[in-house]
This record gives C-alpha cells, sequence and structure tokens, in this order.
C-alpha cells in the first residue's frame, strides 16, 4: 500500500487529499499514476501536465521511479511560495 | 523545526532572527534581508487575504537544501529562512530570508538566490482571495 498525497489546486480537483493504492513493489511511479488516474478522472489532467513534480518519501522524483511498498507519493503542481 | 530553516504559522520577527545571527559569530560584518509580504494586487486583480498550504515534511526538507547549497555556494557565515503558512493578511510578512557574511557581496547575493530557487522548488502553494473569489495561483490545465 502507497499514500498518495494531493496539494493545492490537484486536492481541489481531485476533492481529498490522500489516495492509498495497492501497488507491486518495482512499479513505476508514472504506471501506478496512471493506474490511479483511471478511477480518478478528475487527475487526468493534472498528470499531462509537464509541469507537475513528483516526490517520493519526500525526494523530487521521474515517472521511472521504482514504489516501494509503504512509499509516500506526491504530486506537486507548480509552487507558488514567497 | 529546524534551527535556520522553519515554516510555521505564526508571525516572525525579522529582528530576532538577526539578533540569533549575530550570536553565531564575531566575524559577521554584514546582514542581508529579503522579506516577502502579501500585497493586494495580483495581475490586475484585488487581493483581500492570503492562504498558504505546504507539503508538511517535505517544504522545511527542501528548505534546508537550499541552504545547505547557499552555504556552500556563498561564503557565509550564517542563513536563517522562516516562511509562513496558513491565512496571511494583506500588508503581513510572508517569508524572511536572512543571510550574514562578513562583507555584504555574499549576503545580498544569497538572499537573491534563495529567493529565487524557493520559488521554483519548496513545495508551499498560495491561494489569493478576493472579492469574486479564491484561486490557486497555479494555473490549473
Amino acid at each position: 500500500m502507497v499514500s498518495i498525497h494531493l496539494f493545492a489546486g490537484v486536492r481541489e480537483a481531485v476533492g481529498c487529499e490522500r489516495v492509498e493504492a495497492e501497488v507491486a513493489a518495482g512499479t513505476p511511479l508514472g504506471d501506478l499514476l496512471a493506474r490511479v488516474a483511471a478511477d480518478l478522472p478528475a487527475l487526468g489532467p493534472w498528470l499531462a501536465r509537464d509541469d507537475l513534480l513528483l516526490a517520493v518519501n519526500q525526494e523530487f522524483r521521474g515517472r521511472d521511479h521504482l514504489i516501494e511498498d509503504g512509499d509516500e507519493v506526491a504530486l506537486i503542481p507548480p509552487v507558488s511560495g514567497g | 523545526m529546524g534551527e535556520w530553516v522553519r515554516v510555521q504559522e505564526e508571525p516572525f520577527s525579522v529582528g530576532a532572527e538577526i539578533e540569533r545571527l549575530c550570536r553565531v559569530s564575531r566575524t559577521i560584518g554584514g546582514i542581508a534581508t529579503f522579506i516577502g509580504v502579501a500585497r493586494d494586487l495580483s495581475a490586475g486583480r484585488p487581493v483581500a487575504a492570503l492562504h498558504f498550504e505546504h507539503y508538511g515534511a517535505m517544504a522545511e526538507k527542501e528548505l534546508a537544501t537550499l541552504r545547505d547549497a547557499a552555504m556552500a555556494q556563498f561564503d557565509l557565515i550564517g542563513l536563517s529562512v522562516v516562511h509562513r503558512v496558513g491565512d496571511i493578511a494583506i500588508g503581513e510578512p510572508i517569508v524572511a530570508i536572512v543571510a550574514a557574511a562578513a562583507h555584504r557581496g555574499p549576503a545580498f547575493e544569497a538572499c537573491r538566490w534563495m529567493i529565487d530557487e524557493l520559488k521554483k522548488s519548496v513545495p508551499i502553494w498560495k491561494k489569493e482571495i478576493g472579492p469574486d473569489g479564491a484561486s490557486w495561483v497555479t494555473p490549473h490545465p
């Protein structure tokens, strides 16, 4: 089981701040997210953006990063701090 | 919370950060600050208040990574970064970057670099609340 954390516009579009998903160890992050988006269509447009950053266990990662059980995934839309 | 990097709801005191840095070393000869403030206008639209959301653990971690990079890259003696989250009224400070060095050059340069990098990668999001509703500064797809 991995938890996928959603923030700001993504969180509001999907309507929740966290999604849980079962995943086989070694699944690429991009594949996991595509599968989750099949159940949550509101995620689709966000995943299609090339400015959406991804993090695994609070480190920025690419879509080819391999997921392990218990990982904390986060979808990070363009940030606007400062 | 880190000693030199903090994300917090409470207001901060720039004076307190300067005093803390001054206690680090007697070799400090200059301190530069950048303070980001909540403005009442965004892209021509009035803004009544701001709300900041953050990714708890990662925001401080990313700020700490940037601070480490700044300490390595500029000739600094100390660097403190505080970012507020939650509701912030117009005119209130949002972020403070306080850089201490032996000389002014690195202190000014580090402030500029730090705020530019913070705006690129630290997972904090701003929502602008105006008379016509609220919207994330992040454009929607």
